[in-house]
């Protein structure tokens, strides 16, 4: 099971603030990140990845957004 | 699968920094105010007085700068599938928020945008003021780091999500219909407009020029994200320089614009539509920095939020509008001649009622 970070309907910074403490604090590999819009998802990636994280999957499911990171 | 957004990489900032740092410059060029090609803080103030919400008879123009960032911002939106209306967050914060920025930022005498281009028009009191708003938005990263949140939105109808585009619409038909008069010697009223003769109020642009610059910059900072106080909290908070790289770019390309139309006068003294206080340029800024870092966006990025169906922005816009009118009615606003008569008591009451809204809305873990 990927560690989970719900953030649809909070606006910036905290979708990339609780995924930052999510790289920080989780023991697992992967983390799925809902997000609401395409404006966060942008910010989720690029944050992600400025922590050394890569970007395996990110959908439109419905609404909104959801984003896989790997470590 | 991800469709590419080009704006949202780190080229597409910068040249979104630049072409702003063009079109600005050039809008003082064509008759904007001086060091003021665009300000979102004063344009809305303008629009107060405009509607006759405020009597300054300097500061009353319908500024068509303010309706196409909104507008451009929707047309952007909606042709990328990005317009999504969204409401539900704490919108009588937001609305409070929006007031203290306004009345904050007419202390200092400019909103963001404006203190940029102010330092790119050689005028030192602004970095006064953008080290205020610095230390502002430090200050508001302070309380996001211990949870702060003004909670979540939520999904609305599509008549909500379009309530402020409407609003601008509107009021782009009032300017159509009832333009500046010629040959006037004091404010007046042209139909249900206000209009100055002397002061910026009475410095602008043609109307088509304000207005495709308007659309254009709404549309690319849609695309783009661009955000002022975005560029200083994501430095301080993540150590992310994406969208201060756009910043800076604005501020690079403003400044050799400036100097190649000669509108470049570097000093302290005698800045246009500036004070040189100090104290109140650094306090102001930083009272406002606080209020839009609380509320998630610069002035302008909240107008392109409301052109992307954010009611809760929206809010925010009608609260600047609002503080606006309560500046000018109370004497809070700064002047080139200084202080405004109760001004020091707004900053000290809005910096009050930010913190206490900081601190109000910790969300324990």
């Amino acid at each position: 099971m990927a560690h989970k970070v719900d953030a649809r309907g909070l606006a910036c910074p905290q979708p990339v603030l609780l995924t930052m403490e999510a790289i920080k604090s989780t023991s697992q590999s992967e983390i799925e990140v809902l997000v609401d819009n395409e404006a966060s998802r942008e910010n989720v990636s690029r944050a992600a990845q400025s922590q050394g994280w890569s970007v395996t999957q990110s959908d439109e499911v419905g609404e909104d957004f959801r984003i896989l990171i790997k470590k | 699968m991800t469709r590419k957004n080009i704006f949202a990489t780190l080229g597409g900032i910068v040249a979104v920094g630049a072409i702003i740092g063009v079109l600005a410059p050039l809008l003082q060029y064509y008759g904007n105010p001086a060091n003021m090609g665009i300000c979102v803080a004063c344009f809305e103030r303008d629009i107060a007085g405009a509607i006759g919400l405020h009597t300054a008879g300097v500061v009353q123009y319908l500024r068509p700068e303010i309706l196409g960032f909104v507008l451009g911002a929707l047309v952007a939106a909606l042709i990328f599938r990005e317009f999504k209306p969204s409401g539900g967050s704490a919108p009588m914060t937001r609305f409070v928020l929006g007031i203290i920025a306004m009345t904050s930022a007419l202390i200092f005498l400019g909103c963001p945008w404006r203190a940029i281009l102010r330092l790119a028009g050689g005028d030192g009191n602004a970095i006064l003021g953008l080290a205020g708003l610095a230390a502002g938005v430090w200050i508001g990263t302070l309380f996001f780091r211990k949870g702060y949140s003004l909670g979540r939105s939520y999904k609305q109808s599509m008549a909500t999500g379009l309530m402020l585009p409407l609003i601008m619409l509107g009021l782009l038909v009032l300017r159509l219909m009832f333009p500046p008069l010629e040959g006037m010697e004091a404010a007046y009223k042209s139909g249900v407009l206000f209009y100055s003769v002397q002061g910026p109020g009475a410095a602008y642009a043609p109307l088509g020029i304000a207005l495709a610059a308007g659309l254009g910059i709404g549309f690319l900072a849609q695309r783009s994200r661009f955000c002022t106080m975005g560029a200083i909290r994501d430095l301080i908070l993540f150590r992310h320089l994406h969208l201060m790289a756009g910043l800076l770019a604005l501020l690079a390309v403003a400044l050799v614009v400036n100097i190649a139309l000669g509108q470049f006068n570097p000093g302290f003294e005698g800045q246009p539509v500036a004070h040189t206080l100090y104290f109140w340029n650094f306090a102001g800024m930083l009272v406002a920095g606080l209020a839009f870092a609380l509320a998630g966006g610069c002035p302008g990025r909240q107008l392109f939020m409301s052109g992307e169906g954010n009611s809760d922005a929206g809010v925010f816009v009608i609260g600047m509008i609002i503080g606006a009118a309560l500046a000018h009615n109370w004497g809070l606003a700064s002047s080139p001649a200084g202080l405004g008569a109760n001004g020091a008591a707004a900053a000290v009451i809005g910096l009050l009622v930010c913190l206490g809204i900081g601190f109000a809305n910790l969300k324990k873990a």
